[in-house]
């Protein structure tokens, strides 16, 4: 009773941490995002809230929570209040199954760091960003505005087309490392991480991964110039609020993701666990800004034939030459 | 041969592809480590060019009278009529505006006054900071735009040369010659 008492309150303390760090980053993200774009455009960023602009995030949430929760007249009601929630949870439950340090002893309990240690958690991610693809399209659906609807449209299409070679390019990961579970395919890059092993898995895992967070070369369910601000034009508020935080938090999942399933998770020389994990996530979002520094969004056709006639060949050419050496050298 | 040169042509494109997506990354990666081209508004205020048109004043003779004449010029001249006064006459002729106003929440800033302006009295300056929360305390008045110097031009006084009553007799005017008597210019 007291072992399962200790077991629960554990997950509650490990779940409150976790879910204040991921909100509290995803917040700062915005920031650290704004600050580096500037920069890499030859400004500065938000630089007038607090020193150097660390308060902005309080203050961006601060304006959201007082602005008007406005709905449309014709909108369908409870569907249009559902879906920023949709986004913004998919978005952090997929945190559950991410090992984020090795496995901690404090005074004999042993504290796995990571939420769940799912034996099928790479099916469960996958699962999840097809339920963020949910929100989306009902937001814009509900919204009963047509550019709501387009960026719908796109944001359903773009997202099912990439999530097919998101899933291939992640095969491969899994014939080497054997298992589904996450803290597994941590455990078998002790040697070397996959990235060097599967570089081309990696690179179209990033690409994909891209696409499925609507990051910008592939931002087109919410383009801007064309769509207003595409499925949550009419949105307003905190509502608005969350499909950002969802946006920001889906970028330290991928982040995090691609730590776990390329760059070894947790482990590195030196450093705690921890901090290495750290590091590596950072690593790969201030790559996923510099890109957005650098790269103007995709055609719709463009985006189309890059996932159907690029992606999906080259991952699956790459499954079966991976499948094939793994076969050779266990000859 | 056909064959070859598609091929060849087919690698070129790949290699002009990522040439294309690493010059431009590398631009963006040099750019980071640049300084911003930002000026940083309150803090730093850039100088204006000295024709900059902003706020506008009334600018002062170099003896310290207004230059105004109230001739009602820059009132007729203004698109948008944000300019009123009325006009009154000192004893020694010279006139001036009793009461002058600007409606600075009407103006735009176009100039017009400035040109039509015979004495050089009504002037724009580059000083632009002028917000106010309340749009009734943009209404300036005549105190409120005299200013104590002569504006871009300091030297410059109307009244030495024209614009007050002629008080003494022909030819005793500053700059002018005596009367020519036309009977003692006969040949």
């Amino acid at each position: 009773m007291v072992v399962w008492a200790v077991g629960i309150l554990l997950l509650v303390i490990k779940l409150g941490i976790v879910m204040v760090t991921l909100l509290l980053g995803a917040a700062y993200l915005v920031l650290a995002e704004r600050k580096l774009l500037g920069r890499l455009q030859i400004r500065y960023g938000p630089n007038r809230a607090g020193p150097f602009g660390l308060l902005q995030p309080i203050a961006d949430t601060v304006k959201m929570m007082l602005k008007e929760d406005t709905v449309p007249q014709s909108a369908d009601r409870v569907i249009f209040l559902i879906a920023p929630a949709v986004v913004a949870t998919a978005a952090l439950l997929i945190f559950a199954v991410v090992p984020f340090g090795n496995t901690l002893t404090i005074s004999g309990v042993r504290i796995p760091l990571v939420i769940s240690d799912l034996n099928i958690g790479l099916l469960y991610v996958f699962a999840l960003s097809s339920i963020g693809v949910y929100g989306v399209a009902l937001g814009g659906w509900a919204s009963n505005s047509k550019y709501s609807l387009l960026g719908a449209i796109r944001g359903a299409a773009q997202m099912i087309s990439y999530e097919l070679s998101l899933g291939l390019s992640l095969v491969p990961v899994v014939m080497m490392s054997r298992s589904f579970s996450l803290v597994d395919i941590v455990n078998s890059q002790a040697a070397c991480p996959f990235i060097l092993l599967l570089p081309v898995s990696f690179m179209l895992f990033f690409v994909s991964s891209m696409a499925e967070i609507k990051r910008i070369p592939f931002d087109l369910p919410e383009a801007e110039n064309e769509l207003g601000a595409g499925y949550h034009t009419e949105y307003s508020g905190m509502r608005f609020g969350l499909f950002f935080l969802g946006e920001y938090v889906n970028m330290v999942v991928l982040g995090a993701l691609i730590t776990v399933f390329f760059l070894g998770g947790w482990r590195g020389p030196l450093l705690p666990p921890l901090v290495w994990f750290v590091i590596k996530v950072l690593c790969i979002v201030f790559l996923m800004i510099w890109t957005r520094g650098t790269l103007p969004r995709l055609r719709y056709d463009q985006l189309m034939q890059l996932g159907w006639k690029a992606l999906v060949p080259i991952s699956l050419v790459n499954i079966i030459i991976t499948g094939s050496l793994i076969l050779l050298r266990g000859s | 041969m056909n064959m070859s040169s598609r091929k060849s042509a087919y690698t070129e494109s790949i290699v002009q592809g990522i040439l294309g997506l690493v010059t431009g990354f590398a631009t963006t990666l040099k750019h980071l480590f640049r300084r911003p081209i930002t000026e940083q508004y309150p803090e730093y205020r850039r100088p204006l060019p000295a024709r900059s048109r902003a706020r506008i004043i009334l600018t002062r003779d170099p003896d310290g009278d207004e230059r105004c004449v109230a001739c009602y010029l820059c009132s007729a001249v203004c698109p948008v009529s944000c300019i009123s006064m009325q006009s009154a006459e000192r004893e020694d002729g010279r006139r001036y505006a009793r009461w002058f106003r600007i409606n600075f929440a009407r103006c735009i800033y176009c100039g017009f006054c400035e040109e039509a302006c015979p004495t050089l009295a009504i002037q724009l300056t580059p000083h632009f900071e002028t917000c106010q929360r309340d749009i009734l305390t943009l209404v300036a008045e005549k105190e409120d735009l005299l200013v104590d110097h002569g504006g871009k031009n300091n030297e410059y006084n109307f009244y030495s040369h024209a614009g007050v009553a002629m008080l003494g007799d022909k030819g005793s005017h500053i700059g002018e010659d005596a009367p020519v008597d036309p009977k003692s210019n006969l040949p």
